[in-house]
């Protein structure tokens, strides 16, 4: 059993591929006989013994010609892969649950097409491809986000049947993939601002005096905040702008660690933390994190609800001890 | 290795595997019963309108009924499941019903392997020319099917070439292993009672009708090829069975002339000996039809005391033997008194008037009766024709003087009985007379329309002559053959009859084809391979020597596959080289280029930094820039090519 390992080792290797674009040469390539091509072996094997017993001439020459067809096709099955130049991408981040798709480019430098790639993860869905000549293709591997974390997805299984079925000719490319992947986010009404901000923040009385800017109207805005004016002005928009307020808890509303129900588990309540980031994204509130070893200021935007949610992805993952 | 799923089959590759089982069993059509190939093509036409329909497959409790019920048909149709044609129709009925519970790609891989599996059997039924081009046919539709399977959608057309670009590069394979893969002679075990059915030629015996029913087929018995000359046409006796057993009604082959006696005969040949092979087609008997007489056997033959030359076993398949013959001979000048005996005994009571007609002859020399027998036949009304009257129990007496129309067998038959009526050892043998050479290949071509019968008569002191009544009465038919001996209105037989003389030309290229390709590829057996190894150095090729050969070209052949789908890179343009070279030689003098850098940004920069360079850089890049991206002509190129030599040796003074 270790012999074997220390040969699948040997053979498939399974450290990173460093160089990029990767040629896949002949030393990457495996080829066996597929289901197909053994029951192949089979037939033939079977009508050569019908064909020696009733001295069929022409029967030879179809098993021969048959026989010369299978070898062709291993040859062939193998130049669909082999001098196939492959680049991967950077993967955005995902949320547990859903699919992290990578990216990889297929270049085929030379003058003849490639047909029914299919690649895949180990245990996900497999994506075709077909290649024309001296062309490439763009395609997005999926793979399930399972856990919260940094997503090492594996090697990718490069498998061709083509042309005939007989051979299953395969290679493995292990690019240092990672996606983060966020917590799955957890609907729950935002904590309320005064409660996160009361002790240091204490301004007024609240959020309906100071005009702070406009923004898209949702549903639960009250119609007496909707900018008419604004709107009358904007013909191109098509949602309501409302005014926003600065003043009291509101300007910076603060996601505590400390404020999610301290009975459930640690991952429901990053899951809590992160629909609360969500949603105060949503309203374009200003809102920082707080977590129990670290904290991020309140600021707004995609890129700090990134950071955020980053946080929360990477919050006690074994990146982060070995940092600490 | 993780076994994937079962992939649903791709609707759109449906019409393809249908087309596969069309081709591999519709030429089966010709020898299945008719209700099996409407059944198919049911089948086939219900599995195509689903397709078309997009309607969902039938159930399979419906499939299996049906496949029970065509399983029946075919036990009672054939009376077994286990015979060859019955084997067969299974395969047909299989290829029918399986697409219609076709829904994943396996699916479709089992109906291709049973393609593979159907072509074969057609060999069963003819391996001839045409059988061999609908192998090449077939097999580039089924690997398209399979490139269809695998491959995804694409265009037809680029299948089928892919198809036949796979298949040519197979070819070279084929031929390795027709040549040198060890061939076993066959059968490996006992074949079914059905394995060789349908094979015609002579019989064993001769009733009345057989041999008018052998005239009319155009089908060819044999053909021969003489290292010298070609004999006489009239000389032209290949002898079958000898016949000398008489029952009143078939004349048949005596134990006592081939069975029990071992003897071998005496034959004192005279004149030219002819050297020659014949290729004689599958009759299923153990006669070779050497030309009258054999003098040297091929290997593995013997003469019978009675002269005709036997195969150790049936003639199964055809097969290819060398003879030399003398046609001027004396045979078994001394006789035993039991072939003697037996060629005297007739049946009692039959034939009165013949045998009081020969008791008139009984007191002259044997040879004087003959005479009388022929001179009878040519002067007497007797007429050739292969519609003679049907004749009762008193056959003889009936022919001689009542009908008097008849061909070979009733001549020969009524020779023999008034010479053994007359105390007269005679005898008949069967066999072909004639034939025609084929000029296209010098062959020549026997035909079972050349079938015929004649007499042999014991002389003392001459041993066994030879008598055809037949040529009393019709000597066109030695001379000229069957056609000129018939007279009009008479049913010709079936290729013989075509006179135009076009068509005779077409025939005769035509046969000379099937002659070189019965020879080349289907006479290829063991021993043929044997002498083709050992023609190329082998010699005394045993089967390890073979299979290393084999192996070795195989890896060669493959090899040059490989190099030959090699995956072609586009060479960089000529311009685009020059310009690399220019580049690298600058790197080595200090000066690269970033791979972002273009042509004339890269020239202001080495004018900057190596003001030497600045004058050839920049019409390097000049050169390059108009070649690339403007209108450059062959001129400029080669001043761009010429530049790399311009530069001067090797800075020295790198910074």
């Amino acid at each position: 059993m270790r012999q074997l390992n220390v040969l699948q080792q040997w053979l498939f290797g399974r450290r990173h591929d460093q160089q990029w674009p990767l040629m896949l040469g002949q030393r990457r390539i495996f080829i066996v006989p597929s289901a197909a091509g053994i029951l192949f072996a089979v037939v033939l094997l079977v009508m050569l013994v019908g064909a020696i017993n009733y001295d069929l001439s022409l029967g030879h020459a179809l098993i021969f010609l048959l026989a010369g067809l299978g070898l062709v096709a291993m040859v062939h099955s193998f130049h669909n892969l082999f001098g196939l130049r492959l680049t991967p991408g950077r993967a955005d981040a995902t949320f547990v649950g859903a699919l992290a798709r990578f990216p990889l480019q297929l270049d085929n430098p030379r003058r003849q097409q490639r047909r029914a790639l299919e690649l895949s993860f180990s245990a996900q869905p497999v994506v075709a491809v077909d290649l024309p000549a001296e062309g490439s293709a763009s395609i997005t591997l999926p793979c399930l986000a399972q856990r919260r974390g940094r997503l090492d997805p594996g090697r990718v299984t490069l498998v061709t049947r083509y042309p005939l079925g007989l051979f299953r000719a395969w290679s493995y490319i292990h690019p240092s993939w990672s996606c983060v992947v966020y917590p799955k986010p957890l609907r729950t009404p935002l904590p309320p601002a005064s409660a996160a901000t009361i002790a240091e923040h204490r301004q007024g009385d609240g959020g309906q005096e100071d005009f702070a800017g406009l923004r898209p109207r949702q549903l639960s805005d009250p119609t007496r905040h909707i900018a008419w004016k604004a709107v009358a002005r904007r013909t191109d928009e098509q949602a309501l702008l409302v005014k926003q307020f600065a003043g009291g808890a509101s300007d910076e509303l603060w996601l505590d660690w400390s404020l999610t129900p301290a009975d459930r588990d640690s991952e429901e309540r990053l899951s809590i933390l992160a629909g609360w980031i969500m949603l105060a994204d949503e309203q374009q509130a200003c809102y920082g994190l707080r977590l129990p070893n670290q904290q991020i200021a309140p600021a707004t935007g995609s890129a700090h609800r990134a950071a955020c949610l980053q946080t929360l992805a990477l919050y006690q993952t074994e990146e982060r001890r070995d940092a600490a | 290795m993780r076994p994937s799923p079962p992939q649903a089959i791709d609707q759109a590759a449906v019409p393809w595997l249908l087309a596969v089982a069309l081709a591999t069993a519709s030429p089966h059509g010709e020898h299945l019963p008719p209700w099996l190939s409407v059944l198919f093509a049911a089948a086939l036409l219900w599995r195509l309108w689903l397709w078309w329909r997009r309607r969902p497959l039938p159930p399979r409790w419906l499939l299996a009924l049906l496949v029970l019920a065509a399983l029946a048909g075919i036990a009672w149709q054939y009376r077994s499941l286990l015979g060859r044609d019955s084997g067969v129709a299974m395969l047909v009925i299989f290829m029918a019903l399986k697409p219609l519970e076709m829904k994943t790609r396996r699916d479709a891989m089992v109906v291709v392997m049973l393609g593979f599996f159907l072509l074969l059997t057609h060999y069963f039924y003819s391996q001839s020319i045409p059988t061999g081009l609908w192998l090449l046919a077939s097999c580039t539709l089924l690997t398209a099917a399979l490139i269809r399977l695998h491959g995804g959608s694409q265009p037809p057309a680029a299948i089928i070439r892919q198809a036949g670009l796979l298949l040519l590069q197979a070819l070279p394979f084929m031929l390795i292993l027709y040549l040198l893969f060890p061939r076993v002679s066959g059968p490996l075990w006992g074949l079914p009672q059905d394995a060789h059915a349908g094979r015609s030629g002579l019989s064993n015996e001769m009733a009345p009708g057989s041999i008018s029913n052998l005239i009319l087929s155009g089908a060819i018995a044999f053909r021969s090829h003489f290292a010298g000359g070609t004999p006489e046409k009239a000389d032209l006796y290949w002898r079958g069975p000898v016949l000398d057993a008489y029952d009143g009604l078939t004349w048949r082959a005596s134990t006592t002339a081939s069975g029990r006696l071992r003897m071998a005969p005496v034959v004192e040949a005279r004149g030219t000996p002819y050297s020659y092979s014949s290729i004689i087609e599958a009759h299923g008997q153990r006669w070779l039809l050497a030309l009258d007489v054999a003098t040297s056997l091929p290997a593995g033959a013997v003469q019978a005391p009675t002269l005709e030359v036997l195969a150790r076993e049936p003639l199964r398949t055809r097969a290819r033997f060398a003879f030399t013959s003398s046609v001027d001979y004396h045979a078994n000048r001394s006789e035993t008194a039991a072939v003697l005996q037996q060629a005297l005994s007739l049946p009692p009571n039959i034939n009165p008037r013949t045998r009081a007609l020969a008791a008139k002859w009984k007191s002259q020399p044997p040879a004087r009766i003959a005479d009388a027998v022929l001179g009878l036949f040519r002067n007497e009304d007797f007429h050739y024709t292969l519609r003679p009257p049907l004749l009762g129990a008193d056959a003889v007496d009936e022919f001689l003087f009542g009908t008097r129309r008849g061909f070979c067998e009733h001549y020969a038959s009524a020779f023999v009985f008034l010479l053994r009526a007359a105390g007269v050892p005679a005898r008949v043998v069967a066999g072909y007379q004639g034939g025609e050479v084929n000029p296209v290949d010098g062959y020549l071509i026997v035909r079972q329309s050349d079938a015929h019968a004649w007499a042999e008569v014991w002389l003392a002191g001459e041993g066994w002559v030879r008598y055809d009544p037949t040529a009393a009465v019709a000597p066109s038919r030695i001379e000229q053959g069957i056609v000129a001996a018939l007279p009009q209105g008479e049913p010709l037989p079936a290729i013989v009859g075509l006179d135009a003389d076009w068509l005779r030309q077409l025939r005769y290229r035509w046969e000379a084809a099937n002659n070189a390709w019965d020879q080349w590829v289907l006479g290829y057996n063991p021993q043929r391979q044997r002498e083709m190894l050992s023609r190329f150095g082998m010699a005394n090729p045993d089967w390890q020597g073979m299979s290393a050969v084999l192996a070795v070209l195989c890896g060669v052949a493959l090899f040059l596959v490989t190099v030959w789908t090699l995956p072609r890179r586009r060479r960089a343009d000529p311009a685009q080289r020059a310009w690399q070279r220019y580049c690298r030689a600058l790197e080595r003098r200090g000066v690269t280029r970033a791979a972002w850098e273009g042509p004339l940004a890269f020239a202001r920069r080495v004018a900057v930094e190596r003001p030497q360079l600045a004058a050839l850089t920049s019409e390097a890049a000049r050169c390059y820039a108009a070649l690339r991206y403007g209108r450059g002509d062959s001129e400029q190129l080669l001043v761009l090519q010429e530049c790399v030599h311009r530069l001067p040796a090797r800075w020295r003074n790198r910074p």
